[in-house]
Parts: C-alpha cells; structure tokens; sequence
C-alpha cells in the first residue's frame, strides 16, 4: 500500500496546475477530515445525552413536576369544580386531615390490609417457587397458569369476587357450610371484608411474585447445595440455610413493592363496596388511603385536602424507602 | 381457554449472565406432594375465571341458588351480546387496544435507546442519572394523579384519549430492564467494529443494538401491553363511559351502574378479560420469561 504524504510539498517540476489542484483537494480532503472527526466528537460526547433525554422529558413533566405540585397544591385551598382558583392555606388542609376520623382510620384498614395480603402472598409465593425449582412435567404450564390471574383486570376480578363472596348465594360461603361455619357477612362485617378485598390482591400477584423468587432462587450458585449436602443438611435445612440467606434481597424488593402496591390499593375496595360509593363499605370498614384520596378529592371535590392525603402517603414511603435502605445495609454487612 | 401441554422435556439451561449450572434444587424431581399443590393453585388461579365464564352463561334468576352453579348454562351468547351492547365495549375494545399498543411501542423504543445508553455508553453523570432512573421505580405514579388531572382539565383533555397515554410512557422499569439485557446480550466489539467502520450513533442504535435487544424488547412490549390494558385508577379518572371509555373503564361502570342483572356484568368481565387471557395462552411462556428476566437481582 502506497501512503501519501500531503504534508511534505510536492517536488517542484511536475507541471503547472496539477499540484495546485491536487493540493485544494488534499486541502479540502483534511478541512473535510477534520469536519468529520469534530462532528465526531460531537456525536461521541452528545448522543448518549439524546438517548437518555426522552426518558427524562417525560418523568420531569408527568412525573416530578406533577409530585411537586401536589405537595403545592396541599398548602392551597382548591376546589375540582374551579381547579385553577387557588388560595394559600398553609397546613389547613394537613391539620384538618389529621382532625378527620376516617383519615385515621383508612391509615388503619390500610396498613391490615396491606399486611393480610402481603405476607400470606410472600409466603405462599415462596412455597410454590420452591416446588416449581424442582425438575416438573409441564413446568410451563404451571407457571402459565399461576400468571393467569395477573391478567385480568382489577374491575374484572374485583366482580367476580364480590359474587364468589356473596352473604346468601356466594360459593365460598356455600363452602364454609359445610365446616360447619355459617353465613359470613364479607361486605359488612369488617374483618371479613377486608379479608375479603386482600384475597382480591393475592389472588392477583402470588403466582407473578413465585415467579420471581423462582428468578432468584434459579441464580443461586449450585455449590453452595453440593457443599451443605456434604455437611449433612438435608432438604428442609438446605432450604432455611441455603435458599432464604441466598434470597433475602430479591425478598426484601418484593416486600418493598408489595407495600407500595398495598398503600395504592384503590380499584378493589372501590369495586367491592355493595353501595356503589367511594366509602369503602357503609361504614368505610375497608377504605384503604388510595380510596380516601378519591373520595375527598372526586367525590367530595376538596383537591387540595387530596393533594395533602397524597403528598402525607408519600413522605410514609419515603420512611419506609429508608427503613429498607438500612435494614438491606445492615444484611450487606452482616452477610 | 385452551393451552397446550408443552410435552415433557428436559428443561434447557438458562441463558443467565454467568454460565452456571443449571438449577438449584438440583436434578431431583418434585414428589406427588409438590404436584398436589401445584394443580391446587392452578385451579385456585384458574377457578375465579372459568366461574365467571359459567355464571355468564346463566341468567340471573338462576344464580341466586343454592348451591351455586358450577356448570355452563345456556345463556351465555345472549348475555355476551347485550353487555356488548350495554357497555360500549366494542369502542372500548378498540380504544384499549390503541392506547395499549401506543403506549408499549412507545415504552420499548423509548427504554432501549435510554438503556443502550446506560448500559454501553459512557457519559458524565451517568451513574447519578441511573440512580434517578432506580428512585422513579419507587415513586408511585398514582401520587401525582391531582395535577395531572388539572393539566388534563386545563387542556381539556377530558375523554381524550391522549390523556391516558401521555402519563403512561414514564417506564423507569423499562429503562432498568434494557439496561440489564443489554449490558450482557451486546458484544463491546460490535459497537467498536461499527464505530471505526464510521458508523454515527444512530446507526449503531438502529444496525446493531435494535437487532440485538430485540428478544428484551418483545417481552418488554408484551409486559408493558399488559400492564396499560389493565391500568384502571388513571383512566376511571380522566374518561366516561358514554364518551370514550377503556375496557377497564366500561367493565367497572357495569358493575357500578345499578343494574341487578349479575350475569350480564359478568358477561361484560368475561369480554374484559378474555383477549388479555388469548394473548396468554399464545404468548405465556415469554412472558414468564420475561418476568423473571426482569426479577431484580439484589
């Protein structure tokens, strides 16, 4: 391969204006190099920014700036019927949450709620990810269908439950007559009926969470098994000693997930109330914080008491956020 | 709903970041006790669905009965026609198919050049910016409803359907997701070889890291297509049922209307339900894949 050098000056002698014009173009050969390579520089240094850029556009406009403002919003006094007509209340609206019963007391079937439906979800996850980890006939299957139910629709299943619950024709009280257990009333009595809206919940997540623990419990190095088994643990212990340590942030994510689910909890408990109100029941028995928001910023038109309901709920996650970062920390260092 | 038994087979090693060995829990196969409870939860999962499909089919009077049916009855095509009908279904079928379809696309193309980025570019600021990423995971989207409903209302989007589209494309999850498939799917060299073969990043996003991500992207797709379909608290808000509702939107307003006709509002779940289920049964695998690819590992 013959390389030129442009740089050196062509030797003098070798016609007129052939130089000349070799040197313009060699000229314009390294101005359009040099074009290149800045342009390419550019490219280097700014697109990274043009790929990512989207993304943010639309978390800062339908994401950050909206929660800002409804923490703005929560020190106004504004109305749904005129949602522009602000005036500045300060914490009005906080201190007048904090005077309301019902505020309290969906904190409360929140919290029972959140707690009746997560943990026997975890855990029975937890057992079926364990059973679906070993070699199955029809492994897909199995998972296939346990995901069915993430399928449907919270109005959709939220229906068909509320008839599967029902007082005097429902099956699962036509079931527990057998036991020997009489007519339970799911939608009025309280336990009963939150019980009821968080088997809505588990029935919904336990099969898409198995999944995930199976997930993880696929990543867990193998050795570990081999070398507890020379040590003489058997199943069950390979499972405690092995399996859970090897699982506990995968755990620890879900929990987090599933509290934030928990504390959002809103279409259930709104499409099971037999009175067709945002009350959670006749006398709020399951009105979780999602549904307490709606009903005093839709139904009762307060959008700024909303606003203070929603912005207090996140500054709750923020603590629990905190919690996890240091429990998960305090995990990191001791294991 | 039929699915078909995927025949018994040795289940290949998954594909995992690091080559390890294939499973934990080892080669041992499940006792008759694991498959007791396997086909227990299974029809646990299953029975709430096919029930909604027999009482459906019934009429009504007949479902106040003791002990509650559990076979199909004949009623099921009048029923499907007039919850049809009742519900505005049809337009909300479509609407929800587009505002699904939309969002997804959207989500996919948006969170794979955002992940290519994170996962193969280098850039000042991108680890804080990926830490803003992973925190959005944590916010809630439903506590910023109230301001979203005054734009919505300022702009008088009220029934529009962009009104539920535009909230839905922030997927930091999607973003994360990307992220982690293509860190280990996409060869280094390849973006090299295509870089000194003077290709600008747009081409290498569009010749190299699309083709790659391409099995992430229909699973993402898929998951995202799920979760739009059945987003109910935003829309509920912003649409009505007379004007241009999403499925979850009719299906709920059936329920909530005041007619006492309980297997027509089955009727209209059962229509709510079913193409997500169709969509299952044809592309369940990948989507159990796709979740547990998705499985954040600590």
């Amino acid at each position: 391969m013959a390389t030129r050098h442009h740089t050196a000056a062509p030797p003098v002698g070798e016609g007129g204006a052939a130089p000349a014009h070799s040197r313009a173009a060699s000229d314009a050969g390294e101005r359009r190099r040099a074009r290149l390579s800045r342009r390419w520089q550019r490219d280097v240094r700014w697109s990274p920014y043009a790929f990512v850029s989207p993304f943010f556009l639309l978390f800062v406009a339908f994401g950050l700036f909206p929660l800002l403002y409804t923490g703005w919003a929560s020190l106004h006094t504004v109305e749904l019927t005129a949602p522009t007509d602000m005036r500045w209340a300060g914490l009005h609206n906080y201190t007048r949450i904090f005077d309301d019963d019902f505020f309290w007391n969906a904190a409360r079937n929140t919290l029972t709620i959140g707690v009746i439906s997560t943990v026997p979800q975890l855990a029975m996850a937890m057992g079926l990810a364990h059973i679906l980890n070993y070699k199955l006939r029809a492994s897909t299957f199995f998972r296939v269908v346990m995901l069915a139910p993430y399928a449907t629709s919270i109005a959709a299943a939220s229906l068909v439950f509320v008839l599967l619950f029902g007082r005097d024709y429902g099956m699962i009280n036509w079931a527990l007559h057998f036991v020997g257990i009489g007519h339970i009333d799911w939608q009025n009595d309280k336990w009963p009926s939150q019980i009821a809206v968080s088997s809505i919940v588990v029935w919904r997540w336990t099969g898409y969470n198995a999944l995930i623990y199976l997930a993880a419990m696929q990543a867990v190095p193998q050795d570990l098994y081999e070398s507890a088994a020379l040590d003489g643990a058997n199943r069950w212990q390979q499972f405690f000693h092995v399996t859970l340590p090897q699982l506990r942030p995968t755990i620890l994510f879900t929990c987090v997930v599933s509290t934030i689910g928990a504390s959002q909890l809103f279409g259930e408990p709104l499409m099971f109330d037999a009175n067709k109100g945002a009350s959670g029941g006749a006398e709020h028995q399951f009105q979780t914080l999602g549904l307490y928001l709606y009903e005093q910023g839709w139904v009762n038109q307060h959008l700024g008491r909303a606003s203070a309901i929603a912005w207090t709920m996140f500054l709750i996650l923020i603590v629990i956020g905190i919690v996890n970062y240091v429990i998960s920390r305090r995990l990191r260092e001791s294991g | 709903m039929t699915t078909t038994l995927t025949p018994t087979e040795v289940r290949e090693p998954r594909r995992t970041r690091r080559p390890k060995s294939a499973r934990a829990g080892g080669t041992l196969h499940a006792g008759p006790l694991g498959y007791a409870v396997l086909v227990l939860f299974s029809v646990g999962s299953l029975f709430p669905l096919v029930w909604t499909a027999i009482a459906a089919s019934r009429d009504n009077n007949r479902l106040a009965e003791t002990p509650p049916p559990f076979w199909f009855g004949s009623n099921l095509m009048h029923n499907l026609n007039v919850a049809w009908n009742d519900a505005n279904l049809g337009k909300a079928l479509v609407n929800t198919t587009f505002v699904a379809g939309v969002s997804a696309a959207t989500i996919v193309f948006l969170s794979t050049i955002a992940g290519f980025a994170f996962a193969k570019l280098r850039f000042r600021g991108r680890n804080a910016l990926m830490l803003i990423v992973i925190g959005t995971m944590m916010v809630p989207p439903q506590l910023s409803i109230i301001p979203l409903y005054m734009m919505v209302a300022k702009l008088d989007w009220t029934d529009q359907l962009q009104a539920v589209i535009l909230p839905s494309l922030v997927s930091a999850f999607g973003v994360f997701f990307m992220r982690q498939y293509l860190m280990q799917a996409l060869p280094d060299e390849l973006i090299e070889a295509a870089r000194v073969d003077g290709a600008g990043s747009w081409r290498v996003v569009w010749h190299i890291v699309f083709p790659a991500a391409r099995p992430a992207m229909a699973v993402l797709g898929m998951l995202m297509f799920v979760q739009t379909w059945n987003d109910f608290l935003w829309p509920f808000l912003v649409l009505t049922q007379n004007g241009s509702p999403t499925v979850q939107v009719a299906v709920s307003a059936l329920g909530r209307g005041y007619t006492p006709d309980q297997s027509l509002i089955m009727a209209g779940a059962l229509l709510g339900t079913l193409p997500l289920l169709l969509v299952f049964a044809v592309f369940g695998k990948q989507i159990v894949g796709g979740i547990m690819q998705g499985a954040v590992k600590g």
